[in-house]
């Protein structure tokens, strides 16, 4: 009831805003901005035939793969340039040049390197998310209070206990922020990495319709998908900032 | 029967520290030397930055001496070691782990009833039943006890206290005191307390040294002849405290 409460004012403003969108679509009698009405019997329509489900899952999995393995650089490489100085910098200038550079600037050396296919919009994804998480991770090492540092050095513990008991936990905090941004980025993207898919994704979804037939109503179906998504995604890495191990640090 | 003498646990001889850059040339300590014997309680008292943190963090050997050499028993004491464990104001109990986690860090993985040994001494410490919660979900004197749980656990020779309970309010201050008190007197230790609290010194205290203003220098040295429990309203303990705040340069109402 309380979470119905709270959330009532932004189910207002949707509500207003659709109205508004309602209004100005019938006033202008605008041949291709579509209704929401439209907007929702294109949805079914792309439920029905199946492909809705199709583009779903095709950009998730593209995602999930872009994402996973920046992932799996990021963070051993991020904790690495964390620990040792001389990593970070010799490394730091480099991904600093290379983080403001928009991953559609990649776009021609995607295709270049990997093609039109899969390979291409996960690589573009992988560079989307990647930097942030290094930068999250590295922070998150560098600002390790110094007391827990000495605490482990009074201990007389083992390099790998320092690091897993240690250095990790203390760092993992910033490295779920640096996921949340990452994830929150590479969705970012899709839409763009997916111009250059096969015939299938939320991305394509919406150029697609745009091209063949300027179905607009699918483009913005395809939008408010991208939209709850998203949300769906970022709810799921807030599920990883309530654990109980890095509760420590988002408290108060 | 006879006892022999404690020996000498703690040597500190001519420690000088001083802390240098391009804007100030600061001398915290000039010339300490004093010796703490086996299983006595030294509180060391001195005005605020006359550099009682610095001269901690160096005897726990986090810190190195300009001149001068700390020794453990006889030997020159160079790094950290689980011998000695340093509590501090601030405290450092992991909140990543739990309180039983927290007590295993430092025991060996080998250890075979290491497992037991945590729970021993989470229960020495008042803290039976909390074994598996998170620090953010403790208060703050229980986060001390957790904090000298871990200490005791890997049965240090010697607890290197800054200001351990400086944080806590009054009454919750003296309730941690009595209960370090309980625990020596179950685990005799080698204590060295730092503190800013003449009154604490004198309820744990073996000995006080007061600490001149910086650049620090032992200025004066009081036993403590009082048994436990210590009243801290008797005549001789007033006159004691009277007698240290005046070396502290506090005389008048006190």
């Amino acid at each position: 009831m309380k979470g119905l409460k709270q959330s009532l004012p932004s189910i207002i403003v949707i509500a207003v805003v659709v109205g508004i969108w309602w209004a100005i679509v019938v006033a202008t009698q605008s041949a291709i901005f579509p209704t929401p009405w439209q907007v929702v019997t294109g949805t079914m329509e792309l439920v029905e035939d199946g492909t809705l489900w199709e583009h779903i899952g095709a950009s998730l999995m593209r995602v999930g793969a872009g994402f996973g393995i920046a992932v799996l650089f990021a963070i051993p490489l991020g904790l690495w340039m964390g620990w040792v100085r001389g990593a970070f910098v010799t490394l730091n200038p480099v991904f600093q040049i290379l983080r403001p550079i928009s991953p559609i600037a990649w776009i021609p050396i995607a295709i270049l390197w990997f093609g039109v296919g899969n390979a291409s919009p996960i690589y573009l994804i992988f560079i989307a998310s990647v930097f942030p998480m290094i930068v999250q991770t590295t922070a998150g090492v560098h600002t390790i209070e110094k007391r827990f540092l000495r605490a482990a050095e009074n201990f007389g513990v083992s390099r790998k206990k320092l690091f897993l008991q240690v250095v990790f936990p203390a760092t993992l905090p910033q490295i779920i922020v640096g996921m949340r941004i990452g994830l929150g980025v590479a969705w970012l993207v899709v839409v763009a990495a997916e111009m250059i898919a096969l015939r299938s994704g939320l991305g394509y979804l919406i150029i697609d319709s745009r091209n063949a037939g300027n179905r607009y109503d699918l483009v913005i179906a395809g939008m408010i998908i991208i939209g709850l998504i998203g949300l769906m995604l970022d709810g799921i890495m807030r599920l990883l900032e309530s654990m109980k191990v890095v509760r420590w640090r988002y408290a108060h | 029967m006879h006892t022999k003498p404690p020996s000498i646990k703690i040597g500190v001889q001519n420690i000088r520290k001083g802390f240098q850059n391009e804007k100030v040339n600061l001398q915290v300590i000039e010339g300490l030397d004093f010796e703490v014997r086996e299983g006595e309680f030294v509180a060391i008292v001195g005005p605020s930055g006359c550099g009682k943190t610095t001269l901690m963090n160096i005897m726990a050997g986090f810190l190195a001496p300009d001149t001068g050499v700390v020794t453990v028993d006889g030997k020159p004491r160079a790094q950290p070691n689980a011998r000695g464990i340093l509590i501090t104001q601030q405290g450092s109990v992991f909140p990543w782990l739990t309180v039983k986690q927290n007590l295993l860090f430092g025991l060996p993985e080998g250890l075979a009833n290491r497992d037991a040994l945590a729970d021993e001494y989470a229960a020495l410490v008042g803290l039976k039943g909390f074994e598996n919660n998170y620090p953010h979900e403790l208060s703050g004197g229980m986060l001390k006890r957790a904090e000298i749980a871990r200490a005791l656990v890997v049965k240090p020779e010697i607890l290197y206290m800054d200001e351990p309970f400086s944080a806590l309010d009054a009454l919750m201050s003296l309730r941690m005191q009595n209960e370090l008190l309980r625990i020596l007197s179950i685990e005799r230790h080698t204590v060295l307390l730092i503190t800013h609290d003449v009154e604490e010194a004198i309820h744990l205290a073996d000995r006080i040294l007061v600490l001149s203003p910086r650049p620090a220098r032992i200025q004066a040295s009081f036993d403590v002849p009082f048994a436990h429990p210590r009243r801290l309203s008797s005549p001789e303990a007033q006159a004691l405290r009277v007698a240290i705040l005046k070396e502290l340069g506090v005389t008048g109402t006190v």
